[in-house]
């Protein structure tokens, strides 16, 4: 009898490889900050359609990430980190993650136009559009700006939140935006100098690779200056008080404090004692939002200004 | 008859899973939009959609009504012209 297993066809995708497209990991970010963005709101919503909007939210981020992922296949096969994605490792065809992609962008918007309101839908169609097209197949390849612009698109995701609760925009929730926009820069730099990807090998241009290192630290701590105003001035909005405060400012103190540590140090400093300050300067980057919405969460339940 | 042996491969495993979880995701799916057909309907939620003919019942309630005439008018010589002229608490 012959060997069933001497014929290897085409990998089968199970239905991992599915999810894997959505990029679990960044909705978990996008499903917490709109989720804020909800629930700080001064329009209560019924917590049903919340979470059913919160979920229409992350499918949106979902579909976006499987867009981003069917044109960035050859990027993502270049790369060590990214090789082992769907796409490029064969188990799913790029045309598969194109139509889930696209399927997937229709049916969160109608369904989060259907379940919290049109001016939501439309705000969550805009962000798709802004991540997959301006993003990844415009501005990603093309300018070292690139974590700047597409930082946009993950800061869309608490005024998504807040215009299902009320159906706009107010300066509470362009704060926000504000506050995921200009954290990005320095949360991803700061990766990018320790993880030393071979971006130019994949024809991405990172301010690393373009500018150099001691520019990229040099932007990294311009960054934290800039981020500080925006994330206190949230706290004196109607959605601010005094935990939120406090909080912000230790975090901020503690931000501008690792920035200045990157900006001083060297690179052969940085290579002996293997990149220690950018690691757990990134790893306070993760704190740094986690704890701003938190404390956002928090400042609502014991009651805001 | 020739009995094939039932081989199961990798291959069908995976696309068990595949059918596994496409069939969680429709009835995950059903089960959402009938939540929030529930959520809305009791929620007081429009239950009545545009049917292509305007109706007064799809209007939204004014806020601020128009006043009630302070003075109205009658054609001479009719019942509500003798009524207005008795005064209006007997018009009513």
């Amino acid at each position: 009898m012959t060997d069933i297993n001497a014929y290897q066809g085409p990998a089968e995708a199970g239905f991992g490889d599915y999810v894997a497209l959505l990029k679990p990991r960044v909705m978990s970010l996008v499903v917490f900050t709109a989720f804020v963005g909800l629930w700080v709101a001064p329009e209560p919503m019924n917590p049903f359609v919340a979470f059913c909007a919160i979920l229409f939210i992350a499918l949106g981020g979902g579909a976006s990430g499987a867009l981003n992922m069917w044109y960035d296949a050859d990027i993502d096969a270049v790369m060590k980190r990214t090789a082992g994605r769907p796409v490029p490792s064969g188990r799913v065809p790029g045309t598969d993650a194109l139509g889930l992609g696209v399927a997937l962008s229709i049916l969160s918007v109608m369904m989060l136009g259907l379940a919290a309101n049109w001016f939501a839908a439309g705000f969550l169609a805009f962000t798709i559009f802004f991540y997959a097209v301006i993003y990844t197949i415009w501005l990603k390849r093309s300018t070292p700006q690139n974590i700047v612009i597409g930082g946009a698109a993950g800061a869309f995701p608490p005024m998504i939140g807040w215009a299902c609760a009320t159906g706009g925009i107010s300066l509470e929730s362009l704060l926000m935006f504000a506050l995921v926009f200009f954290w990005t820069p320095p949360h991803f730099w700061a990766l990018a100098l320790f993880m030393k990807e071979d971006y130019h090998k994949a024809g991405v241009p990172m301010l690393t690779v373009t500018h150099g290192r001691e520019a990229t630290r040099r932007h990294v701590f311009g960054y934290t200056l800039v981020l500080a105003p925006f994330a206190i001035w949230l706290g004196f909005t109607s959605v601010g008080g005094w935990l939120y405060l406090s909080v912000s400012a230790v975090l901020n103190l503690l931000f501008i404090a690792g920035g200045w540590r990157i900006l001083r140090r060297t690179e052969e400093q940085a290579n002996a004692d293997g990149y220690k300050v950018e690691k757990s300067y990134f790893r306070l980057s993760l704190y740094y939002l986690f704890l701003h919405f938190l404390a956002l969460l928090a400042q609502h339940w014991v009651g805001a200004w | 008859m020739v009995m094939l042996p039932r081989v199961e491969h990798e291959l069908h495993r995976r696309r068990r899973s595949r059918n596994l979880g496409l069939l969680g995701v429709l009835l995950a799916f059903v089960a959402l939009v009938f939540g929030l057909s529930i959520a809305k309907i009791t929620s007081g939620d429009m239950m009545e959609g545009y049917d292509h003919q305007p109706r007064a019942s799809m209007l939204p309630r004014d806020p601020s009504p128009p006043a009630p005439n302070a003075g109205p008018v009658a054609v001479p010589g009719t019942p509500g012209a003798a009524a207005l002229e008795q005064g209006p608490e007997a018009g009513q």
